[in-house]
């Protein structure tokens, strides 16, 4: 065993088989890229695109309100125009221009050619594109949501709400699911895919944010999109889950939106904190004092944003003690928080710090962002929060938040990062007026609302008369306003024109410490050869790194076999595992998304056929994509790796990427699964007697149902363990046995609702009864699917004793399943008879 | 002492004892005092029980803090190594694992305290 690749290499033959095995398809085929750092750049340039237009939706506010009794837009327009830019500075920059970067940058700064799965990326970038569109343009046609960007009912749910409320929820909810998507990317990456030797704790602490971030994404996403479920059947079909004269309550839709709506917050802020713990220490030339206790607040703080949803519904009458827990929980939270502030600032001093642009971006943010903390402070406290709840005081406080602990740590990643594009710097000159500009403009326009927010300017009115004190305070906001634009602008021009003319820099300009600048933007491989890391700063402490990497020195330095490949490394201390093989460009990620997108916009103008077909086409493409884009059965059992190391191209089970992204798939979808069963509980709690008078849908079907999908979870579990012994054919006898039961259990679940006449139109409870029944029958019929799909695998030798991914990911999958059963019919069916 | 603690575990989860702990707590705080107030008939006791149960809850939650900032602190090496643990070793890493569990069961610790002081102050379901 040498320590030393073979001398007999040919490095040349090597690097060209590398870069013709990564390289993008040329001409229009060019979007049918895959490879992280394409996808993260579009995902980023899609994100910004929409910043600017919902940044023009900001200033047509501003104009609007300059000055009163204005009647530049109308009433109506000016709904649609403040709900459209809150929803899309929310879901279509805030939360995706993190997933671009982190698309963008994790595979260089973890030392992975690539994330595991980069069609997912891909899928979830075009899901975004088309569902973002969708929604934004709605506004040319007067269409645009109009209830304000949480949508409450009773208003959302009126025919005054029109069919923005639908574009709303169908195109919100299918991006919703690309953020699904990028989390499950994320953790399995951050978690299985660092350079070897990146132990935990040497792993950059923008990797330990977006673990914590992705995290959050899967138990944050999916309550709205119960809610958005609940929402949208109630505005189609008309099922009164929020008509509080059925039975139904709006106020769940706060709670479900909120619980949401909370942890998005900090699902924003995390990141670009992210991005400061990465920017400061290579400008204060030092390691960040306090790595641990940086971990400890991007925990603390995930775990606690969970817990301050109600201090959004503190006017709502919730009881007192209620209030008291959000509002202590909403005090904790500045710990952490602070923490973080803290450790900046010590490693600025225990540093010598150079004031670049990107540093003063951060710096101004960071002031910026402490202000909007103190105010939050304020508002968590209850007796304030009466006082200036709906106010102008709250929209200070959130644009503070926002644009000081999100907009200006983007833009100091922007000034940072930029040279990981092409290699050159942006223009610092432009940078330090567009920061001036914009810290100024920012501030002259948000730092009156406090003061019109106190003197009682609610939010959300499209004029006020002017003899009550507010008119020059608005007309100080937007001047501010036109100030924060034209330095929005110049940095606009700099990206798009001004660099053209800037000669390539060095491959490291700021002399950076992190792996990510190891420098090669030409190159779409990632790595030209994976590092063994042994430093938080491997460039700084490792001597030699950059040199040696380029040259091939490293793991995995050809791709003789033709396929794109990174290694899986174990969680704690990263060793060496497997090679991963990922899948390259293909069509069917930009088929999938189209097909899926088409469903939700169908729905929206209820074109049932429309939407079947589609889901149809939809299905369809997503097997055939698994069908011949996972699972291969490699040539051969291992890969020489170099360095006398030889890794498992195949492995099934715990040790398998696929597994871990189903896990995680499952987890976000039992999360809303939850939130339905939350949504069960609460009325029950609001009414006396939550049955409404209605007879439920019994005992025996739902026990029939459970029973027989415990049944098929068996036989499913069987098969895995049959195959596993060589038993082909008896797991191919189970697999269909296991689908038989699984539709019989589907029928079953429906057969309850039905056969005692539920109606769910008449009153909330046959409504929230149904709509479980409705879930696990759909989970029931995709088990049936993925049974079906491993049986034509094994039959199509493409499953084998020693090659079962897919029946180990399946029975996952059913483990979930059961536990969806066993709640929702031990819920519908036993839970009424218990009272 | 060393000897009363449990084996030690080796994996990524442990991390997030504490935090789970402020959840759970949390949860059940509030899921009862919402049952409480929206359904008194439904638990059938005064407003005072509620408070003493919460007190009950809180005081368990606190001692499976302590419980796991002593394992944490045992991770830790019993605190004779300093911070930064930025070795490429086994070693350092566990000392980093320990270190980071450490403080997240400080944070946890405050923020449950935190989240059980409405319950002294607070005396009946007032809206």
């Amino acid at each position: 065993m040498s320590d030393r690749p073979k001398p007999d290499r040919d490095k040349a033959a090597e690097e060209a088989r590398l870069r013709a095995v990564w390289a993008n398809p040329g001409g229009w085929r060019y979007w049918t890229s895959v490879n992280n750092m394409q996808v993260g750049l579009w995902y980023g340039s899609a994100a910004f695109a929409f910043m600017l237009f919902a940044g023009l939706l900001g200033l047509l506010i501003r104009a609007q309100l300059a000055v009163p009794e204005n009647d530049l837009l109308s009433a109506e327009t000016y709904n649609q125009v403040y709900t459209l830019h809150g929803t899309v500075m929310m879901f279509l920059f805030a939360v995706p221009i993190f997933e671009a970067v982190a698309i963008f940058l994790l595979p260089p700064m973890l030392g992975a050619r690539d994330l595991p799965f980069p069609r997912l990326g891909a899928f979830g970038f075009w899901s975004f594109l088309i569902g973002g569109t969708f929604v934004c343009g709605s506004i040319f046609f007067g269409a645009a949501p109009n209830a304000g960007w949480f949508m409450y009912p009773p208003l959302a749910t009126s025919e005054q709400a029109g069919i923005g409320a639908d574009i709303w929820l169908l195109g919100l909810s299918f991006i919703e699911v690309a953020s699904l998507a990028a989390a499950v990317e994320l953790i399995v990456g951050i978690m299985k895919c660092r350079a070897p030797g990146m132990r935990v704790n040497l792993m950059p602490l923008f990797a330990w944010y977006l673990l914590i971030v992705a995290g959050m994404i899967l138990f944050a996403f999916p309550p709205l999109i119960a809610g958005d479920l609940l929402f949208e059947m109630q505005r189609m079909f008309d099922w009164p889950f929020f008509d509080p004269q059925r039975g139904g309550d709006p106020l769940l839709w706060q709670h479900l939106f909120w619980i949401f709506g909370h942890p998005e917050v900090y699902i924003i802020f995390l990141p670009a904190i992210a991005l400061l713990a990465m920017i400061i220490p290579t400008f204060a030339g030092r390691p960040i004092v306090g790595y641990s206790w940086i971990v400890l607040a991007a925990v603390g703080t995930g775990f606690l944003s969970f817990g301050l949803w109600v201090h959004h519904m503190f006017a709502t009458g919730l009881p007192q003690i209620s209030l008291a827990f959000f509002s202590a929980a909403s005090g904790a939270v500045a710990i952490p928080t602070g923490v973080q502030i803290f450790v900046f600032i010590a490693t600025m001093l225990a540093g010598r710090v150079i004031f670049s642009t990107p540093m003063l971006f951060a710096m101004g943010g960071l002031a910026i962002f402490v202000m909007g903390g103190l105010t939050g402070v304020m508002v968590a406290l209850v007796p304030f929060d009466w006082q200036a709840h709906d106010s102008y005081f709250v929209v200070a406080h959130l644009h503070y938040v926002l644009i000081g602990g999100m907009l200006f740590p983007v833009f100091a990643g922007l000034y940072y990062y930029y040279p990981l594009i092409d290699g050159k710097k942006m223009s610092d000159r432009v940078g330090r007026l567009a920061f001036w500009f914009m810290f100024a403009g920012f501030n002259i326009t948000f730092f009156p609302m406090h003061l019109t927010g106190l003197r009682g300017m609610p939010r959300r009115v499209y004029t006020y008369p002017a003899d009550i004190g507010w008119d020059w305070l608005n007309l100080i906001s937007t001047m501010g306003a036109v100030v924060l634009g034209i330095g929005m602008f110049a940095v606009v021009v700099d990206v798009t024109l001004h660099r053209r003319r800037h000669p390539r820099g060095k491959p490291n300009p700021w002399n950076a410490g992190t792996l990510e600048w190891i420098g090669q933007p030409e190159e779409l491989w990632g790595m030209r050869s994976i590092p063994r890391i042994e430093s938080r700063y491997p460039l700084w402490d490792q001597k030699d790194l950059a040199k040696s990497i380029h040259a091939g020195e490293w793991y995995l330095p050809h791709a003789e076999e033709g396929y794109r490949e990174t290694l899986v490394t174990s969680v704690l201390d990263a060793e060496p595992e497997q090679v991963l093989r990922v899948g390259g460009t293909s069509y069917l990620t930009i088929a999938s998304a189209a097909t899926l997108g088409t469903v939700f916009v169908a729905l929206t103008f209820k074109w049932w056929i429309v939407a079947l077909i589609a889901g149809v086409a939809f299905v369809a493409a997503v097997i055939w994509w698994l069908w011949t884009g996972t699972g291969a059965i490699p040539e051969k059992e291992e890969k020489d790796i170099g360095r006398g190391v030889s890794l498992p191209l195949y492995t099934s089970g715990v040790k398998s990427a696929g597994w871990w992204a189903m896990f995680i798939t499952m987890t976000g979808d039992g999360t809303a699964f939850a939130s339905l069963v939350f949504g069960y509980f609460f009325f029950w709690t609001i009414h006396d007697d939550f049955t409404g008078g209605v007879a439920g849908p019994g005992v025996f079907w739902p026990m029939a149902a459970l029973a027989l999908f415990a049944a098929a979870w068996a036989a499913t579990l069987g098969a895995r363990e049959v195959n596993r012994r060589g038993g082909v054919t008896a797991a191919r006898v189970l697999l269909v046995a296991g689908a038989l039961l699984s539709i019989a259990g589907c029928a079953a679940a429906l057969a309850g609702p039905w056969t005692t006449g539920l109606d769910p139109t008449a009153h909330v409870y046959p409504a929230i009864v149904w709509i479980l029944a409705i879930w696990a029958a759909v989970h029931g019929a995709v088990g049936v699917l993925m049974q079906l799909y491993c049986l034509a695998r094994s039959l199509a030798g493409r499953l084998t004793p020693r090659y079962d991914m897919e029946l180990h990911n399946v029975a996952l999958y059913w483990h979930f399943m059961l536990v969806t059963a066993v709640v929702t019919f031990g819920v519908i069916g036993l839970f009424p008879e218990a009272l | 002492m060393r000897h009363l603690l449990p084996k030690e575990v080796e994996t990524l989860w442990t991390l997030f004892t504490a935090p789970v702990v402020w959840a759970l707590h949390f949860l059940i705080c509030y899921v009862g005092a919402a049952v409480f107030c929206e359904k008194p008939g439904f638990l059938g006791m005064d407003f005072d029980n509620l408070r003493i149960a919460i007190g009950l809850v809180t005081v368990l939650a606190l001692a499976v803090i302590v419980m796991s900032a002593m394992l944490a602190w045992r991770q830790w090496g019993f605190g004779t190594d300093d911070p930064p643990h930025d070795d490429p070793t086994r070693r350092d890493r566990l000392l980093f694992q320990g270190y980071a569990t450490l403080l997240l069961s400080g944070l946890s610790f405050v923020a449950i305290v935190f989240t059980a002081l409405p319950a002294l102050f607070v005396t009946g379901c007032l809206r």
